[in-house]
């Protein structure tokens, strides 16, 4: 993705607080009226064509929560969302749904070239040394094109929007939605559930190994607007397949929430790699605007010997709300969750997983990387636990947190709880600073200070960096060195 | 090359003065040996060299090629021209050592308006640099300094001075800590740089490097001035009678 890199190079050279993807697309769009009702809900399904076991399963979530409460649990302070002020759909005119590329609006994918999405699969497949991405482009509510489909279609590896798919493959869809994410999980998770809008639906099949990187491009474009992704990811017996979602949106003062749903499931021997290239708006310098990102991410192990891993870089957003977990019930199975979450400005993170180990001899992985500057707050809130039956659960958690600045916080909340004495759970915790020493050590190299911190924190997230694909780790190391430009002094 | 002129300096935090009335100069090719007891100020001067920011120069001027540095912030000095050895190399954790050297010497290269090293370039560059000093190029795959020896902290530092071919080298107790065979792979290393137009620092509290690295002149400092300046035969002299002589002559 050396286009990632180019984009990245010229946003440097504008001067707008620190955010490179600020700018917004003229396009016209079709949008629902604002604000959440029944009708809105059959107003959504009715675009998506759906049909009516998941209308009903929509408003089925709508009318439990109505009953819910907004958690307010985690370390964030934000003012109350008035979910009546939301545009639940929006949708630009040309995009009813996903096509060949021919007929997406060019203002589209101007778009995405900006960012450095590559959507053509002519010139990707031109350039020899770049690796074969698949796309799904997803801006505001729909998906505008999904890339190499033929050819994943050849392997058996199912991947589309999920409104596709609730179309093309309802016995599939209605087999596993709502399963690892349970409808009434929690506040967001249920919202999310009624109004989803779009996202990605992956099917791999028992034993294939998918051929290429799957990725799904998220782009908020509308203002006021919210953001109700919906992923689900299935790999079958022996299957393989390795997923990376990055997301961006426009600057503005307004605060835009995204309320994300991705399920994971893994069946025997199947393994899933997701990884996430998180950046959205995190707000201006005095704490203005900015995603609410609060995201419900769980993956199920469900096979024995299934493994998840998720690894994450989480460099936008106001305020981030998110636990990527893993439900280890079949034997064997292992997660893992590897994490950068770095907070500058104002901005609020309260992050971490969750290991649930269930099977016998499963095993799962923690490592954490927190680093916080400005006038941010960090939090790292995982919990592992064990099942009585879960003999000889293992985890090994280390959370590492960077502290740049003095005005910046740094906290941990693990929690722990294991129901049988065979179980071993590890957790290592530190908080450190960049020191005066190793500031002057690289100053006097030559390296000028925005440089020297930039280094200092990309050799503290190495370990996570090296769990990403190979062409985004290089992307994910500049984008924590963007993150945090202007966090000294 | 480089001219210190009546230098007064304290902490920037509790204002203590540690160098009081320093006057000093260093030709082109030179090698001066800075001794002195322990808190004379000898490491305080090569921090304020480097342009440390803790430490506040009251009165007085450094002049490096005839103009003053004192402005200049320690990347700036850095990119014209003047390194230090530390004493206590910083460790690094997660900097691979080879990554640490690219990054600061393209961005030495930068700052003089040049252009980058190829990687063909760089790899040719640090190899040939690594043998000369018997690094194994093993410990340039290893984060800076972390879980270096002694010798191998030294050793990594005369490698980046002689990658960074700086003109005015400080050598801060480069000696410190290291057994005798070090010592002479450190000093060959410092001498192999040794040129017309380089000056070298010597900061030492022992005459032992000085058998190593010959240097041209002695400056003995003590208190924050220099209060005795000889050639090479005054550090032996030192190391004969001790300190206490010189320090009793100039009371």
């Amino acid at each position: 993705m050396a286009a990632v890199q180019e984009t990245i190079d010229q946003v440097r050279q504008i001067d707008v607080d620190q955010y490179k993807y600020g700018f917004e697309t003229a396009i016209e769009v079709e949008k629902a009226p604002k604000g959440l009702s029944e009708e809105i809900v059959r107003f959504i399904s009715a675009k998506k064509q759906e049909p009516e076991w998941m209308l009903e399963w929509r408003l089925d979530a709508y009318r439990r929560w109505l009953t819910m409460e907004e958690p307010t649990w985690a370390r964030v302070d934000y003012p109350k969302i008035d979910f009546n002020d939301i545009y639940y759909y929006a949708a630009p005119k040309s995009a009813s749904g996903p096509k060949s590329l021919d007929e997406v609006d060019p203002e589209l994918l101007k778009t995405y070239e900006k960012l450095g999405i590559p959507l053509k699969e002519q010139e990707i497949l031109a350039g020899v040394e770049k690796p074969r991405v698949a796309v799904d482009a997803v801006f505001d509510s729909v998906s505008v094109v999904t890339t190499f489909k033929k050819e994943l279609a050849k392997a058996g590896v199912i991947f589309m929007s999920i409104s596709e798919a609730v179309r093309e493959h309802p016995e599939l869809v209605k087999k596993y939605l709502g399963s690892v994410v349970p409808v009434t999980d929690n506040y967001y998770a249920t919202l999310n559930s009624a109004v989803f809008t779009d996202g990605s639906f992956v099917f791999v099949p028992k034993g294939v190994r998918c051929p290429m990187e799957l990725s799904t491009y998220f782009r908020i474009n509308e203002k006021n607007t919210g953001q109700f992704e919906r992923t689900l990811i299935i790999a079958e017996e022996g299957a393989y397949v390795s997923y990376l979602e990055g997301c961006t949106a426009p600057q503005r003062d307004e605060n835009q929430l995204h309320a994300a749903v991705v399920e994971l499931v893994a069946l025997d021997d199947a393994e899933i790699k997701y990884s996430t290239v998180q950046n959205w708006f995190p707000g201006d310098k005095q704490g203005k605007g900015g995603i609410y990102n609060f995201v419900t991410k769980r993956g199920d192990c469900r096979g024995d010997r299934s493994k998840i891993s998720w690894t994450q870089v989480e460099t936008g957003s106001a305020i981030t709300w998110k636990y990527p977990s893993c439900i280890l019930r079949g034997d064997d199975s292992r997660g893992e969750f590897y994490s950068i979450a770095v907070s500058n400005g104002h901005q609020q993170v309260d992050s971490g997983t969750k290991m649930i180990h269930l099977g016998k001899n499963t095993s799962s992985r923690i490592i954490s990387k927190g680093i916080a500057a400005g006038v941010s707050q960090n939090t790292y809130r995982g919990q592992v636990s064990a099942h009585r039956k879960a003999t000889n659960a293992r985890n090994f958690t280390q959370c590492d947190s960077l502290l740049i600045g003095d005005r910046c916080g740094a906290h941990t909340v693990p929690y722990i709880e294991a129901k049988n004495s065979s179980a071993q759970f590890e957790h290592e915790a530190t908080t450190s600073k960049i020191s005066e020493d190793q500031l002057f050590y690289c100053l006097q190299r030559g390296i000028p200070e925005e440089a020297a911190i930039a280094l200092i924190v990309n050799g503290f997230v190495k370990e996570v960096i090296q769990e990403l694909p190979m062409e985004f780790a290089v992307e994910a190391q500049k984008l924590i060195g963007i993150s945090l430009e202007g966090s000294v002094g | 090359m480089l001219e210190i002129k009546n230098l007064h300096a304290r902490i920037a935090e509790d204002g203590t003065e540690i160098i009081r009335g320093l006057n000093l100069t260093v030709k082109a090719g030179e090698v001066a040996a800075i001794m002195g007891p322990n808190g004379s100020g000898k490491s305080t001067l090569s921090y304020i060299l480097s342009g440390r920011e803790d430490y506040e120069v009251t009165e007085g001027d450094i002049l490096y090629n005839g103009e003053s540095i004192l402005e200049l912030d320690p990347a700036e000095r850095a990119a014209r021209g003047i390194f230090l050895a530390f004493q206590y190399p910083v460790e690094i954790p997660g900097v691979a050592t080879m990554q640490f050297l690219k990054v600061a010497m393209n961005e030495q290269r930068k700052a003089r308006g040049e252009a980058e090293l190829t990687t063909p370039d760089f790899m040719r560059r640090v190899k040939e640099a690594a043998a000369e000093l018997k690094i194994n190029p093993d410990m340039l795959k290893r984060p800076l300094n972390v879980g270096f020896s002694g010798g191998e902290k030294k050793r990594a530092e005369i490698l980046q001075m002689a990658l960074l071919e700086p003109k005015l080298c400080v050598l801060d107790e480069t000696d410190s800590g290291l057994d005798i065979d070090a010592l002479k792979i450190v000093a060959d290393g410092v001498n192999a740089l040794k040129s017309p137009d380089r000056a070298t620092i010597v900061i030492t509290h022992y005459q032992r490097l000085l058998d190593y690295i010959v240097p041209d002149t002695v400056h003995v400092l003590y208190k924050g001035q220099i209060i005795r300046t000889g050639d090479k035969d005054l550090a032996l002299e030192l190391e004969a009678n001790g300190y206490a002589d010189i320090i009793g002559q100039a009371a």
